[in-house]
């Protein structure tokens, strides 16, 4: 199958790919080593293979790999840095025992993480209503909404110093 | 015996020692770790719930460009085996084979295709040409058991390794039942009778990660196989019959899993990535898209329950019947045990002396049933705590205190426990420890059940209501489970832990090198933990069973214990006492006079390098005897609207007794998760069939799990008790709390509404149906 290269801003770089005419944007990363995006349900639904882009959060596997072109997009690993802290998003889920089985947790992180670049103090609703196309069947959701809560809450706390 | 009170380790809820890394979606899972040279693996699945293939040409598809490899009955070993990871020789049918001429339901296995990309093999199964002769289909319980119904295995070659009834030319695949006291005399010397039936839906796991598995030849010639299984031993032993190739030539890797809840206690796509790789020496992978996950996966079995009660006004339960049929859909694995635990994990919570209990497992041509969270007795739950709470009605009591008065107690035994066992006879027990009343009386305070009014009382479109139910669990499957770890240490006082116990996401790496650094008085960072390995890690029978911290545990704990026994011994050469002078203490062997100290670190380098140099080290196995039950109580608060029949959770708490929590962060964890799959198998989940049996909602936007909009908020509270069998007093958690959504919720609804459910799932239309024929 013939391939076309596009172009686009992954992870604050400028980057050139071959995407297959087909290709989902899920798929597009995952063959060039961004496996930290999982794949869940490739409909959808589930929400495990959440990334940003233009600032909001996505399924990567409802985009074609092509409209990406010219973009901006962040995937978990724009997160990781040299000396391993992790982003107080991971480390709120951490802290709070909400990463079970771990694989829809970097979709998880992503989606808040879109909420909080636009809102740092979002109120239960506003969560609630982000965080509903990431589906976790091990936690029952309690520790990552205690968790995600507790990070509104910190930047709270911010705003008032 | 060491007291809870005294640890260091067990009993602090440390953070999960890979929790780091799966935050930050590092490489874990086994779609990450696939070589990328592999072929893709494509399944033609069948489109008839019961046909016979009259021909089928491969030809075409062998054809096409990029496809290496086609696989069908024609072309591969036809051995009878059972999908089901379970003990050996298996208390399950060997009626399955990697291909068929016979396919059994929609989604059994036609064809695999193995080609360059997804799109190639895609394409190349459409290539495959099928003829097939349809046959009729059994698709409910009354058709399957009819005088001269269709036999769905007419083979001859399939059968039962162990002696169990199984009568496939009735479509039965298993029996299993016990009578203790007089049953019908104890109905008939009973003040009320009770006779109910109660069915419940199929359902699916629904882990996000779904079913994955890749294999590769090594430079020798063998298949290492990396999937995504809570069973790497039993697969390895499955495949090598289903293959007929030695033990010895396969390896099964287990790396971090995306969550399993049962469905992946079952080799599912291993044989065919290693057939590929064999015949091709080339690396293949196959992973089930969400819509193969429900259609050809493995769900949790429906049952029809027909319940029987005797109750004495003084408030004794003097008789109870349970009369099951439970589908198992087109193959035989886990047809028995599930059932079978419908019973053992699910009547001895109660004293009742007259008992009949009488289960069926049957073959349909519908989806296939298997182990799932719970397994078995979440469905029994259902109709034994909602008549709990019909009888407590009857009398006029209060239903806590109608279970607190019937309840089984610390030091009290079960004829079930004997009776019902695992394609043999169970173990008799007496409960060591039970926490159940402090359950009762803390998830009572903290749903407000003070509050609570009869439905009677209640009015408007909006209603509140309050319900409740208990439960136990198991932990292992005692005298047939089997664990094992090793430990050694390293020059700089760390450890290597090395179990065959398989962390599906639970946990169970962190809870176990929790045990092993009490144990060893050291710290859990100073353990590097491999699990689930065939080719490096002892044996274990894997994550199910609710087993790993009880039963796994204690076989670390015991390890630990060994590796304890040689440090003290060099320890005592290097600071010249006797071994009965010294101590250990914060990763040192001490003088107990407190004179002189050396660090794990000095033991280490003295033993490897120094005098009389050797590897402390230490491999140990457990087996149980029994299998103490956990023990919870749930409360739930529901709304229920009376003009749509919706029903609204609004709070849910789970008091659990697990005997110590190991880890009391990951216990809840345990129960938040169990919980809300409880509540969302009560009010949502249930697979819908068209008229061929062909699944119609096989996706998340129609099988619809729970979100966390969707979510109530969930109380777990860990109520401690002390389990003297288990490691540091630890009993399971991982199934108990998925038994209480259907049964609480049930009950939550007749205390808002009047209405009584006794076919779950709860959806609008039939809360609606059963409010308008109260």
């Amino acid at each position: 199958m013939t391939t076309r290269k596009i172009s686009f801003i992954l992870n604050g770089e400028l980057k050139e790919f071959d995407v297959f005419p087909n290709e989902r944007l899920l798929s597009l990363l995952r063959r060039n080593g961004f496996k930290g995006t999982k794949y869940g349900c490739l409909e959808g639904a589930c929400g495990t293979c959440t990334v940003i882009l233009d600032g909001k959060a996505v399924n990567s596997c409802l985009v074609f790999a092509f409209q990406a072109q010219g973009r901006t997009i962040q995937t978990v690993e724009s997160l990781s840095n040299k000396d391993n802290k992790l982003h107080e998003i991971q480390q709120a889920l951490v802290n709070e025992g909400a990463v079970q089985c771990g694989y829809c947790t970097p979709g998880i992180v992503l989606s808040a993480k879109a909420m909080f670049d636009e809102n740092p103090t979002p109120d239960e609703e506003a969560i609630k209503l982000q965080m509903d196309g990431n589906l976790c069947r091990c936690t029952g959701y309690e520790k990552i909404w205690s968790a995600i809560k507790k990070v509104s809450a910190s930047h709270k706390k911010g705003d008032s110093k | 015996m060491k007291s809870v009170t005294k640890m260091k380790v067990v009993n602090k809820s440390l953070k999960k020692i890979d929790s780091t890394a799966l935050s930050q979606g590092k490489h874990m899972y086994t779609g990450d770790l696939t070589p990328p040279n592999a072929l893709y693996v494509k399944m033609l699945w069948s489109p008839h719930a019961h046909a016979r293939i009259k021909s089928i040409d491969i030809s075409k598809a062998e054809k096409i460009p990029g496809v290496k490899c086609v696989l069908y009955y024609g072309n591969v070993p036809r051995i009878p085996h059972c999908t089901a990871g379970q003990g050996y020789p298996e208390p399950s049918p060997y009626d399955t084979f990697i291909f068929d001429k016979k396919v059994r339901f929609v989604g059994d296995r036609v064809a695999a295709v193995a080609a360059e990309t997804s799109d190639i093999a895609s394409e190349a199964l459409k290539e495959i040409e099928v003829e097939y002769e349809l046959l009729e289909p059994v698709f409910t319980y009354d058709d399957a058991l009819k005088e001269g119904a269709p036999v769905i295995h007419d083979e001859e070659e399939s059968f039962v390794p162990i002696p169990i009834p199984y009568e496939p030319k009735k479509n039965i695949v298993a029996k299993v039942g016990m009578e203790a006291g007089n049953f019908e005399k104890g109905m008939s010397e009973s003040d009320y009778t009770f006779d109910e039936l109660f069915e419940t839906p199929y359902a699916q796991h629904c882990p996000i990660e779904g079913y994955i598995s890749w294999a590769q030849l090594d430079p020798y010639g063998r298949v290492f196989i990396t999937t995504s299984t809570q069973v790497p031993f039993h697969t390895r032993r499955i495949v090598a019959r289903a293959l007929d190739i030695p033990v010895q030539k396969i390896r099964v890797i287990k790396p971090r899993i995306g969550g399993g809840f049962g469905c992946k206690q079952e080799m599912m796509l291993e044989d065919v990535v290693a057939l590929v790789a064999l015949r091709t020496g080339r690396p293949a992978l196959w992973a089930y898209t969400r819509d193969e996950v429900f259609r050809s996966g493995r769900t949790r079995h429906p049952m029809r329950i027909r319940i029987r009660y005797g109750l004495k006004k003084d408030a004794t339960i003097n008789a109870i019947g349970l009369d099951i049929i439970n589908n198992t859909g087109a193959y035989g694995g886990h047809g028995l045990t599930v059932m079978s635990c419908a019973g053992s994990k699910v009547l001895p919570l109660y004293h009742v002396n007259n008992i009949h209990f009488d289960a069926k497992s049957i073959y349909t041509n519908l989806p296939v049933g298997g182990a799932y969270r719970g397994f078995g007795a979440t469905q029994a739950y259902f109709p034994v705590e909602v008549m709990i709470d019909v009888m407590a009605e009857k009398l006029g009591i209060d239903p806590l205190e109608f279970r607190k008065k019937n309840h089984i107690q610390t030091g009290e035994s079960h004829p079930a426990f004997e009776a019902l066992g695992e394609g043999k006879p169970g173990a008799p027990m007496t409960i060591g420890s039970c926490g159940l009343d402090e359950c009762i009386d803390r998830g009572a305070a903290e749903i407000g059940w003070s509050r609570r009014t009869p439905h009677t009382a209640k009015n408007g479109r909006y209603r509140r209501g309050i319900g409740m139910s208990i439960h136990m669990q198991g932990s292992s499957v005692p005298e047939i489970d089997m664990g094992a770890a090793s430990i050694k240490i390293n020059d700089d006082g760390s450890f290597n832990l090395l179990v065959g116990a398989t962390d599906l996401g639970t946990g169970s790496d962190t809870v176990l090198a929790q045990i092993a650094a009490e144990e060893l008085e050291t710290t859990l960072d100073k353990f590097i933990v491999y699990s689930s390995d065939t080719d490096m890690t002892p044996f274990d029978v894997g994550a199910y069973a609710s087993s790993t911290t009880y039963l796994s545990g204690e076989a670390v704990r015991k390890t630990a214990s060994k590796v304890r026994e040689q440090i003290l011994g060099v320890g005592a050469v290097m600071l010249h006492k006797k071994i009965e002078e010294v101590d250990v203490c914060d990763a040192h062997v001490v003088a107990k006079d407190g004179s002189c100290k050396v660090s794990y670190s000095e033991i280490a380098h003295y033993a490897l390098y120094e005098n009389n140099q050797f590897q402390i080290a230490a491999i140990e196995s457990h087996i149980t005897h029994k299998s103490p039950p956990p023990f919870t109580a749930h409360f739930v608060e529901v709304e229920v609207d009376m003009e749509t029949g919706h029903v609204k959770v609004l709070k849910y708490v789970a008091a659990v007794d697990c005997g110590t929590a190991i880890n009391p962060q990951l216990c809840e964890g345990q129960t938040d998760g169990a919980v809300l799959n409880g509540i969302s198998y009560a009010l949502t989940e249930e697979y819908r069939f068209d008229e061929n049996g062909k699944m119609t909602n096989a996706d998340f936007m129609t099988y619809n799990i729970f979100s966390m909009r969707d979510k109530p908020e969930i109380k777990s509270i860990i109520i401690p008790t002390y389990e003297e069998t288990g490691p540091f007093g630890a009993k399971s958690v991982s199934e108990l709390s998925i038994n209480g959504g259907m049964p609480a919720i049930a009950n939550a609804i007749y205390n808002a509404t009047g209405a009584r459910l006794k076919v779950a799932p709860f959806t609008q239309e039939r809360v609606w149906r059963a409010i308008q024929n109260k």
